[in-house]
């Protein structure tokens, strides 16, 4: 077993030095990367400087090596809109997406789980299509619009809810029930598919043969086994949480790194975005690391 | 004592290998039938796609400024002239939303046709050789699959620029790993299979292998994916355009308009919603077509 | 007697062209007798199992009377049914392999059964569990309890499966093919087992396979079903050596027998009829090889021969 997981480790390492090198790509196609990491109106003499001091007129491998060593040591250029290392940029506006991500995620499954349940679980064929037209639905969603139009109902319509902005809990309530409808549709869908599979198994055959009550059978035996699926969702989901806060981060202005990125987009600040997607992509890969490990916990026989 | 009545146990007793015997006549074996809502919805949407030039009322640009804010017919202070009302400055809603479609849809079916072909192309030669070369595209795969969807694309965006042939290179980038993940593992299954083996004790070309025997049979699950990523598509290209690093002006796009709209969705809730529910209905459309795809024609495959 | 069935015949399908898998069969098991009930694939055997504690899928359409221990089946609430599961109706199903959850311990899922259906105190969980596994002479029980099912062999498995549908010392076992996954070594074993089982609780076994060799090792009584319908039935003894029945005949010739160091084989003839093609015929009519004309147009009677035992042929006085 622990050789499974020095190897997903290793993998995971593997993984992480080809987005270095995508990312690197990115910044060489445009043929000249001191034009994007430096200020657009600056000077070709500053730009030359820039060249020769990163050693940009370098051959290719040597410039990769040495961008390996920046990023290693958390160096990924100033921001040239607001004159800090982009690093810390980033490290600021990682707290606000994580907060909000985080209440998304546990929102959703404490939607999306019961749902699947009861859609697997209840004789009646309406809750199954109920829970099967909502998880449709939801998914065809895109978050921005979702966001949006709760905004309309909540905050500009019924004056309940702030617009935008962080800060007091009743900031948080409208953008994670946002991110919270995307994703807890999906998993509904997902619980609904893996529990009915899972109740087709011999053994909870056997079990109910042998008279268990059915919430033990439902709860104990056929969720633990449907949720060993979902649990390896749960670390794909949590990308896509990613994806969808980012785009929700700019309904709210929720100052996260959602919106560190698009306005470095919209600004030419490259150094930030390097920064924003190097960061995120080894968060990405933490958690499904760490979604491995809790799935060998859950099934034991990975564990021999 | 013996007349006939259906007992049938609770719900909760069957033996599973029981129910395969002898399945109820509702589930034996039959196909689903053909989805017709779904299948005009989508005939709809590419027909607006296709000829809303010539079907919409009134030029996506035309401006004018004293109709703006009109609200859609149905509502006071609408007008049938424009039957689902006006933008900010003016221009017909209706108008843009084909010409939204068209934008949209194209983006779309071009992002999902080119990536398509690319992954399919990169997941069928590192299926088929097998080796190193396999080992060293999947990682490149694994790389690609590792960053959120949108995050990749934004960061395309920022090199590649906006405007419509850059957003669907930019699409195209960040989605074609997921065609060479699925056709690689479709190929590595269908490799096994007599007749390739037979193929290559004949002694065929394996260029000839790959493209007349393997491809058909991968082709399927292909077909199915890129259906249900069109939905996919049309949701990241209404972010980008939202985000407003996607499509620009003067092309219209819906995720465009809802952004446009967002100032004034306070009191013209059609500027925002309308666009919106276009997209949910886009997307649900091509969604549930990829399903009944999936269900009619590769039960058995991994999505 | 402890359970009866009356008439029991269940069927799937269309309406208009059912597939009878089990058609008219009347049983009786007395409170400690070991049945066998004996065919083919598609015999019907295990759709019979199934039935007789209303565990067929919804699609099944069930009628006839089936009484156990004096009281209706079919008038059984959804609890009532509950109850007597586990607690006085045990049952094995066919797959030893894939019978156990494999995320739990099996000291966790023996306490299960324990402590819900034997209403046994957590304080006194593990000596039973102990217990339990001694009983059906399984090696290092304390260790088993931390394992979890893939670390057990098929048939340490089924010891755990026999222990926890003996648990509650049910009046009557149903094991479906309770040898057929497993070795000729652990087959004996397991059989010695039931037969324990039998002589130390008084529980009636009634066993559920295609081989004959077990019935013979075990069973008091023989049940020979084939196509849905019972063929023959009497004490193993009478059967085994004077089977009355052309089927029955045909399938203890079947035995392979070893003569020499060749191997005799002697198969049947022919296929086992369609279950949505049966009618008021003899079944076994198209294989059989002293069928008359009789046999095709008219279903045959029972005949009883004394001491329970009874044959459904037209030609059944000819035969022994």
């Amino acid at each position: 077993m622990a050789f499974y997981f020095l190897r997903r480790i290793g993998e995971t390492f593997v993984t992480l030095l080809l987005i270095t090198l995508l990312v690197f790509c990115l910044t060489r196609l445009t043929g000249d990367p001191a034009a994007l990491l430096l200020p657009p109106e600056s000077s070709e003499a500053s730009r030359q400087y820039f060249r020769v001091h990163h050693g940009l007129d370098r051959a290719l491998p040597i410039q990769y090596v040495t961008y390996l060593r920046n990023v290693a040591a958390g160096d990924f250029g100033t921001s040239f809109r607001l004159g800090e290392p982009a690093i810390e940029i980033v490290w600021r506006a990682l707290g606000p997406t994580l907060a909000l991500a985080g209440l998304g995620m546990l929102l959703s499954i404490f939607i999306g789980v019961p749902l699947g349940i009861a859609a697997a679980a209840s004789p009646r064929p309406w809750v199954k299509r109920l829970v099967g037209g909502y998880s449709s639905l939801g998914q065809a969603l895109p978050p921005f619009w979702t966001g949006l139009t709760l905004v309309m109902i909540f905050a500009l319509w019924l004056p309940l809810l702030p617009t935008s902005g962080y800060g007091a809990p009743r900031y948080y309530v409208l953008p994670a029930l946002t991110l919270a409808i995307s994703t807890s549709s999906a998993i509904a869908g997902l619980t609904a598919a893996n529990m009915t599979e899972a109740l087709r198994s011999d053994f909870i055959a056997l079990e109910r043969v042998l008279g268990l009550s059915e919430t033990r059978v439902l709860l104990k035996h056929a969720l633990r086994n449907a949720s060993l699926p979902i649990v390896t969702y749960l670390g794909l989901q949590f990308g896509l949480i990613l994806g969808g806060a980012i785009v929700t981060e700019r309904v709210f202005a929720w100052p996260g790194i959602g919106q560190r990125i698009v306005e470095a987009i919209l600004t030419r600040d490259y150094p930030v975005v390097q920064a924003v997607v190097l960061v995120t992509a080894l968060l990405f890969m933490l958690i499904n690391l760490l979604v491995d490990l809790l799935y060998m916990v859950l099934d034991a026989r990975l564990r021999t | 004592m013996s007349d006939s009545h259906i007992v049938g146990a609770t719900p909760s007793s069957t033996i599973p290998w029981l129910e395969r015997w002898f399945p109820s006549s509702a589930s034996a074996g039959g196909q689903p039938p053909l989805p017709i809502v779904t299948c005009v919805c989508c005939a709809l949407l590419v027909v607006a796609a296709i000829f809303g030039t010539w079907l919409a009322p009134y030029p996506k640009e035309a401006v004018s400024l004293g109709d703006s804010l009109l609200p859609p017919a149905w509502q006071a202070g609408g007008t049938m002239r424009h039957l689902l009302g006006t933008d900010q400055l003016g221009r017909d809603m209706l108008s843009r939303l084909i010409a939204g479609a068209r934008i949209s849809l194209a983006t779309a079916a071009a992002a999902t046709l080119v990536s398509g072909m690319f992954g399919v192309l990169v997941g069928l030669v590192a299926g088929y050789v097998g080796g190193i070369l396999e080992s060293v595209a999947m990682r490149v795969v694994d790389a690609f699959l590792a960053l959120p969807f949108i995050l990749l694309a934004l960061a395309l965006v920022a090199t590649l620029g906006t405007g419509f042939g850059n957003i669907i290179m930019v699409m195209v980038i960040a989605n074609w790993a997921r065609y060479a993940r699925l056709v690689r593992s479709e190929v590595l299954t269908v490799k096994q299979r007599d007749f390739v083996t037979l193929a290559r004790i004949a002694g065929v070309r394996p260029l000839t292998i790959m493209l007349r025997h393997v491809l058909p049979n991968v082709l399927n699950s292909v077909v199915v994916l890129a259906i249900l990523d069109v939905g996919r598509a049309i949701i990241l290209e209404s972010s980008l355009s939202f985000l407003g690093v996607g499509i620009q002006p003067p092309d219209v796009s819906w995720g465009l308009m809802l952004a446009d709209g967002r100032t004034f969705m306070g009191f013209a809730w059609w500027l925002t919603t309308l666009p919106g529910l276009m997209i949910v209905f886009a997307v649900l459309s091509f969604n549930s077509l990829g399903r009944w795809l999936h269900v009619r024609f590769d039960p058995r495959g991994q999505l | 007697m402890l359970l009866e069935v009356r008439n029991l015949s269940v069927a799937f399908g269309s309406v208009m062209r059912p597939v009878q898998a089990v058609s008219g069969v009347d049983l009786e098991i007395a409170a400690g007798e070991i049945v066998g009930i004996a065919g083919e694939s598609g015999s019907g055997k295990t759709t019979l199992c199934a039935a007789l504690i209303r565990a067929l899928p919804k699609a099944a359409r069930v009628s006839g009377e089936i009484r156990f221990d004096g009281r209706s089946m079919h008038a059984l609430s959804p609890r009532e049914l509950r109850e007597l599961r586990g607690r006085e109706i045990a049952m094995i199903l066919q797959n030893p392999m894939t019978s156990l959850d494999p995320l739990f311990t099996i000291g966790n899922q023996l306490g299960e059964v324990l402590a819900t259906r034997c209403d046994v105190p957590a304080r006194h969980l593990r000596d039973r569990e102990v217990e339990l596994l001694r009983s059906v002479h399984m090696t290092a029980p304390e260790e088993r309890l931390r394992q979890y099912p893939h670390e057990l062999s098929g048939g340490m498995r089924q010891r755990v499966l026999i222990a926890m549908a003996s648990a509650t010392a049910p009046k009557l076992l149903l094991a479906d093919e309770p040898t057929t996954a497993l070795d000729a070594t652990i087959q004996e074993e397991i059989l010695v087992l039931f037969r324990e089982i039998r002589d130390r609780r008084g529980t009636a076994i009634a066993i559920v396979t295609h081989d004959l060799g077990v019935i013979r090792r075990i069973c008091d009584r023989i049940v020979i079903m084939y196509a849905g319908r019972i063929v023959e039935e009497g004490s193993v003894a009478s059967v085994f050596a004077a089977p009355r029945h052309p089927y029955t005949r045909a399938l203890l010739a079947s035995i392979p027998v070893l003569d020499g160091d060749r191997v005799h084989v002697q198969s049947i003839a022919g296929q086992v009829p369609n279950l949505a093609d049966l009618g008021d015929f003899c079944p076994f009519a198209d294989r059989c090889p002293i069928a008359v004309d009789q046999c095709r147009a008219q279903a045959p009677p029972e005949a009883a021969f004394g001491d329970r035992q009874r044959v459904f042929c037209w030609r059944a006085e000819g035969i022994s």
